[in-house]
């Protein structure tokens, strides 16, 4: 490999930037912590969060792999209940003037502060935590789905209209595919809201989980714990992250195609 | 069959003493006024005419989108309830479906009047064949040029063989040659067949050098100020619009627009 070529590989490739930002920050804070030496409590070194984690990685694993299903399980929740709502919503007038408007209400409510009612009504534990999640994931979801639902070409619904097509028709082969970038930058959203729900019902529902590790370490003041959580959920959440972009890449080829210049 | 029966039989679409009228927030728009128009069976109808005097409206009217606030427009001699049987429409936006390929695009005619998709295949591909889309048929319309996906969209409007064939300004959006083209392929298409057709354009030539006849409307309130009969043999090559005759027949529409104070193109 010569220079030039790894240039243009930095130019081009913007994920490589993103890794060698995160490589650059990591020896930066490594090199800051041991120049200044500041107590472990309040910094401590990406080295020493390495060794934590481990010093028990199973206890990190196990309690991430909790995080993710809850995240997994509600985002699955919110994206099959936030279609079917966003459907209901476009085809009935009742539901549009009822529930859509509830929606639109409650969603500028800060909706993490109603988390503790939920263990009032559900107890402490994964019920809650998942009802916490899917409160934060399915907005984003239906909003979403429902504009991108609304925003067909009315030719398109004049053409289809003149040819008498049905119901059904117009829904599932004009509609629903239309909406379906939408629901995706919703489900985007969604995924990283999951993940932000599921940790907040881990802070208030307790039980386990990567939330549930935060705020134990917190309690013994074990801040290098602390970050291995941290960097677990980072991690976690690029991931995700990620795993919906790959998903949408293979179902609308149509759509990332075109907002993708082929480079 | 005497004559009288003959004339009846021959006027396909009807419609009498039109009128349309929209609400609106700050009063009511009059969209239509007494329209009356005799569509013959086979006849290539232009409709010229500024923006704003109605001409969409009309061909949704006919198409069975809109209802008419007053008068009626019998198809057939059959009185106008929805949208009449076999009847393709193409608009100014092509419509195509980004998610499926221009030949899924095409047989979603048939899907929407309920008939087997299988059994329109053959013709489709005839279809696609004859606009020049041979091999295009398995590509998305991204990948397609304007003028081809506008030829997708009259494919797509004449797969089930429609008898009337409604165009609202469907070459308005392209370039002046890509135009060109389409008027020569939409005449050839169109002629020796029985299809009639209301085309509705900004263009005068466009609409001289289509038509059996042109209907000129004017704006506020939307209606039919003049129309006559187009003259001219068929095939007609494009550059008839070069000939005396054809423009005597654009004058006659520039000189109708300029006393209206609407002059355009
Ligand atoms: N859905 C509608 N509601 C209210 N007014 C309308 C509607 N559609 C068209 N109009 C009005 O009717 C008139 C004719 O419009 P249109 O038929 O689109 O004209 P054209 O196609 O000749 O440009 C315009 O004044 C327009 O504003
Ligand atoms: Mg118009």
């Amino acid at each position: 490999m010569t220079n030039g070529f790894i240039a243009k590989f930095m130019r081009d490739s913007r994920s490589l930037d993103i890794v060698l930002v995160l490589i650059g920050s990591i020896l930066l804070w490594e090199v800051v912590v041991r120049i200044f030496n500041p107590p472990a409590i309040i910094l401590p070194a990406p080295s020493a969060i390495w060794a934590a984690f481990l010093q028990s990685p199973w206890i990190f694993v196990r309690n991430m792999l909790h995080t993710l299903s809850t995240t997994a399980i509600a985002f699955a929740i919110s994206v099959g209940l936030g279609v079917i709502l966003a459907v209901g919503i476009v085809q009935s007038r009742f539901l549009e003037r009822t529930v859509y408007t509830l929606l639109i209400a409650v969603n500028s409510v800060p909706k993490v502060a109603l988390a503790p009612l939920f263990v009032i009504w559900l107890g402490t534990g994964a019920s809650s935590q998942l009802a916490v999640a899917v409160m934060l994931a399915i907005f984003p979801i239906v909003i979403n789905t429902v504009l991108g639902l609304r925003s067909v070409d009315p030719d398109m619904l004049n053409l289809a209209k003149a040819t008498r097509a049905s119901k059904f028709d117009i829904i599932y082969k004009i509609r629903i595919p239309n909406a379906l970038p939408s629901l995706f930058s919703g489900m985007k959203v969604g995924i990283s809201f999951a993940l932000v729900g599921a940790i907040v019902g881990e802070f208030v529902a307790g039980g386990r989980g990567l939330g549930f590790l935060v705020l134990t370490a917190q309690g013994q003041f074990d801040t290098t714990r602390v970050f291995v959580s941290l960097v677990l959920l980072g991690v976690m959440g690029t991931i995700l992250f990620y795993a919906v972009d790959v998903m949408e890449r293979i179902a609308l080829p149509w759509h990332t195609s075109q907002r993708q210049p082929t480079t | 069959m005497n004559m009288i029966a003959n004339r009846i039989a021959d006027t396909y679409l009807q419609v009498r003493g039109a009128g349309k009228t929209y609400p609106s927030k700050h009063g009511s728009v009059v969209a239509l006024s007494d329209i009356n128009l005799d569509v013959r069976l086979g006849q290539f109808n232009s409709i010229v005419g500024p923006s704003g005097c109605g001409k969409s409206t009309l061909l949704k009217c006919i198409a069975g989108l809109e209802n008419i606030t007053s008068g009626n427009i019998t198809v057939s001699g059959k009185p106008l309830i929805g949208p009449p049987d076999r009847m393709g429409v193409v608009f100014q936006r092509d419509v195509l479906l980004d998610w499926r390929t221009i030949l899924d695009n095409v047989l979603l005619q048939a899907e929407f009047l309920g008939h087997p998709r299988e059994q329109y295949r053959d013709r489709a591909m005839q279809l696609l064949e004859r606009f020049g889309l041979k091999g295009y048929e398995k590509r998305h319309p991204w990948e397609l040029s304007g003028g081809m996906r506008q030829r997708a969209s009259i494919c797509r409007a004449l797969l089930c063989d429609p008898d009337l064939l409604l165009m609202d300004e469907p070459f308005g959006a392209l370039d002046a040659m890509t135009r060109d083209d389409l008027n020569v392929e939409l005449a050839r298409i169109w002629q020796g067949t029985n299809k009639t057709v209301i085309f509705i354009t900004h263009s005068i030539s466009e609409a001289v050098f289509l038509a059996d006849r042109v209907v000129m409307m004017s704006r506020g309130p939307g209606r039919i100020v003049d129309m006559f009969d187009v003259d001219l043999p068929r095939p007609r090559p494009l550059s008839v619009r070069e000939t005396d005759p054809f423009g005597v027949y654009a004058q006659r529409i520039r000189h109708h627009f300029a006393e209206l104070g609407v002059l355009h193109e």
